[in-house]
C-alpha cells in the first residue's frame, strides 16, 4: 500500500510539470499583451514592469472585434442549427425505412467523409460564386454539406437504442410523421444533439480556409480571418497582435468553462463511436 | 408501421441536395478541370493528362508532399504516445479536481483554432526561444522559423500541442472501459504499474489504435491553418505542406486546372494511407 501512495505522488509530480509546460505558451502570450512594444523585446519572459492595458482597446479596434464576433456567432449558429435539423431528419429517416436506397445513401455519406476539401474547394468557389453565394449564408450551406455526414452517422447511431414501437404508438395517437420526429424523436435525441453542437461549433468557430477562400468582404470577416489579416498588417507590433490573440481566445476559454462536460464528453463519443 | 416514400425523401432532401451541391458536383467538376487549362473563370482548353504529366516533374510538389509525410508521422508517434501518457496519468486516482485540472488543460489547445495557435507559436519560437537562448547563451535557440529543420520541428511540436489532449479522451474513454476487476486480480496476483498496463491496458484499448491513428494521421496530412500562421511555407517554402501547395498553385498563380491535378492526387494518396493504415491497425488489434 505505501508503494501505492508513493507512485501517485509521482504520478501527481508528473502532471503538474506537464500541465505547467502545456499552459506555458498561453501564460506567455498573456503575459506579454500587458506590456508595452519595447519591453517585450527586451524582456520576453518576465512579468511586466509596469504593465498597460492600452494594448487592448487599440486591438480591439483593430480587430473589428464585435462585428468579427457576431460575424463568428452568426455563421456558427446558424450553421449548426442547418446541420442539426436535416442531419437528424435525413438519419431518421434512413434509419426507419429500411431499404436498398436507404443502405446506399447512408453508404454514399460514409464515403463522402474521405474526400478531403482540397479536392473540391476550387469547384466549390465557382459553383458558389455563380449562385452569388459566397457570403455567410453560402458558407453556411457549405458546411452543412461538408458537415452532415458526421452528424448523420452520430444520429443514426443514436436512432437505433429509439425503439420503432415508440414511433407507432404516437403514429397511432394521430400525429403524422413529422410531428412524431418533432415531439418524440428529436428530444430524445438529445445527448447526440450536444455532441453533434459541440464537434461542429469548434470546427466552425475556429476554420480559416473555408471562410478565406469564400469571404470576400471586409466587412464579413470572422474572430479566425480577422485575426490572420490583423497579423499580415502588424507582425511587428507584438503588443498588439498578443493583445489580439487573447480577445480571440476569450470567448472560447469562457465557453468551454461553462460547458467543459458536455465538452468533453461529446468529443469522446464522437471520436469513439 | 413503414415510413411513407415521400416524407422519407422530404426528410432526405435537404440533406442530400447540400452534399449534392458542396460535395459531388465539385468533386466531379473538380476530375474534369483538373485535364483542362481552367484559370478560375474559364476554360481556356482541354489539354488531357497534361497537368498530371506536368506534375510528375513538379520538384516543388514532391518537396510538399514529403515534407508533409514526415510531418504525419513525427507528428502521429508524437500525439499518441503523449495522448495515451496522458490518459494513463488522468486516469489515475487523484482526486477528482486534480483530474479534472489536468484534462482540461492538456486539451484546452484543441478549443483554440489553427490561425490563433499558429501565431501563440510564432511568438514562443521568435521571441520567447531568442530570449532563452540570450540567457543560456545556447545559440540552438535562436532563428527557429527561419530554417527549414527547425521549422519542420516547429510545426511538429505545435500539432503535438494542439491534438495530443484530443487523443488523449480517445483513450481515456477506452481506459474507462478496463474491468475495474481486472486490475484488483492482477494486483493480488502481485503485477506492478508496467505489468498491468502492458498486460492488460494495452491490449484493450488496442482497439483506440486504429481510431486515434487514423484520425491524427488524416489530420496531419491535412494541416493547413497551423503551417499557414507559423511559417506560411518560408524559408522559401522549404516548410511548405502539401495542402498550402495546392493552395497557392490555385489562388496565387490562379492555375486551377494544374492545382485541382494535385488535388486530386492528394486525394488518391490520402486514401491510400488510410485504407493501408486501417488495414495494417486492424491486423494487429487482432494480434494482440
Amino acid at each position: 500500500m505505501k508503494q501505492q501512495k508513493l507512485s501517485v505522488y509521482i504520478y501527481l509530480f508528473l502532471g503538474f510539470i506537464t500541465s505547467v509546460i502545456w499552459i506555458y505558451p498561453f501564460y506567455l502570450v498573456i503575459v506579454n499583451s500587458f506590456k508595452t512594444k519595447g519591453e517585450i523585446f527586451t524582456n520576453t519572459l518576465g512579468l511586466p514592469n509596469d504593465g498597460t492595458v492600452a494594448n487592448y482597446p487599440e486591438a480591439f479596434i483593430q480587430l473589428d472585434f464585435v462585428r468579427s464576433f457576431l460575424n463568428s456567432v452568426f455563421i456558427t449558429g446558424f450553421s449548426i442549427l442547418l446541420i442539426v435539423i436535416f442531419s437528424s431528419m435525413a438519419a431518421y429517416a434512413l434509419s426507419r425505412r429500411k431499404t436498398k436506397t436507404s443502405t446506399l445513401i447512408y453508404f454514399l455519406f460514409a464515403i463522402l467523409m474521405l474526400v478531403p476539401f482540397q479536392a473540391i474547394m476550387i469547384p466549390l468557389v465557382s459553383i458558389f460564386g455563380s449562385f452569388d453565394m459566397l457570403n455567410r449564408f453560402g458558407i453556411s450551406i457549405m458546411y452543412l454539406g461538408l458537415g452532415s455526414s458526421l452528424a448523420v452517422f452520430l444520429f443514426f447511431g443514436a436512432l437505433r437504442g429509439i425503439p420503432t414501437s415508440l414511433d407507432e404508438a404516437a403514429i397511432i395517437d394521430g400525429c403524422n410523421r413529422f410531428q412524431v420526429y418533432r415531439y418524440i424523436i428529436l428530444p430524445m435525441l438529445r445527448p447526440t444533439t450536444v455532441t453533434v453542437i459541440v464537434l461542429n461549433a469548434i470546427w466552425f468557430w475556429n476554420d480559416y480556409l473555408l471562410p478565406s477562400i469564400v469571404i470576400n468582404k471586409e466587412g464579413m470577416y470572422t474572430i479566425p480571418l480577422k485575426t490572420f489579416y490583423f497579423f499580415g498588417e502588424y507582425s511587428t507590433q507584438w503588443h498588439l497582435a498578443l493583445a489580439a490573440l487573447v480577445l480571440a481566445i476569450i470567448p472560447i476559454i469562457i465557453l468551454y468553462m461553462f460547458l467543459q462536460k458536455y465538452i468533453i464528453k461529446g468529443i469522446a463519443d464522437g471520436a469513439v463511436k | 408501421m413503414t415510413f411513407k416514400k415521400s416524407s422519407y425523401w422530404m426528410f432526405l432532401i435537404p440533406c442530400l441536395l447540400a452534399i449534392t451541391l458542396v460535395i459531388i458536383i465539385p468533386f466531379i467538376q473538380g476530375i474534369y478541370y483538373s485535364f483542362t487549362e481552367y484559370n478560375g473563370f474559364q476554360v481556356a482548353a482541354f489539354i488531357g493528362l497534361d497537368n498530371y504529366t506536368r506534375l510528375i516533374s513538379d520538384g516543388q510538389f514532391w518537396d510538399s508532399m514529403l515534407f508533409t509525410a514526415g510531418f504525419s508521422i513525427a507528428s502521429v508517434i508524437g500525439i499518441n504516445a503523449l495522448g495515451l501518457g496522458f490518459a494513463l496519468l488522468v486516469t489515475q486516482k487523484f482526486s477528482k479536481i486534480t483530474s479534472t485540472l489536468f484534462r482540461t488543460i492538456y486539451f484546452m489547445p484543441n478549443l483554440i483554432g489553427g490561425i490563433i495557435l499558429g501565431f501563440i507559436w510564432q511568438f514562443i519560437f521568435l521571441k520567447a526561444f531568442a530570449s532563452i537562448g540570450e540567457i543560456t547563451g545556447i545559440d540552438a535557440f535562436n532563428g527557429w522559423l527561419s530554417d527549414t529543420n527547425t521549422g519542420f520541428w516547429g510545426l511538429v511540436i505545435l500539432f503535438v500541442w494542439q491534438m495530443s489532449g484530443y487523443i488523449m479522451v480517445i483513450y481515456i474513454s477506452f481506459l474507462n472501459n478496463v474491468p475495474e476487476e481486472l486490475l484488483e486480480a492482477s494486483t493480488i496476483d502481485g503485477a506492478n504499474a508496467w505489468q498491468k498496463f502492458w498486460k492488460i491496458k494495452f491490449p484493450l484499448v488496442a482497439p483506440a489504435f486504429t481510431i486515434s491513428m487514423f484520425l491524427t494521421l488524416s489530420n496531419a496530412f491535412k494541416v493547413y491553418d497551423q503551417n499557414m500562421a507559423l511559417t506560411a511555407g518560408g524559408p522559401f517554402s522549404s516548410t511548405e505542406m502539401a495542402t498550402m501547395n495546392i493552395y497557392n498553385t490555385a489562388f496565387k498563380i490562379q492555375e486551377m486546372g494544374y492545382a485541382q491535378a494535385k488535388a486530386v492526387i492528394f486525394l488518391v494518396i490520402i486514401t491510400i494511407i488510410s485504407v493501408l493504415q486501417i488495414y495494417i491497425t486492424r491486423k494487429r488489434e487482432v494480434d494482440l
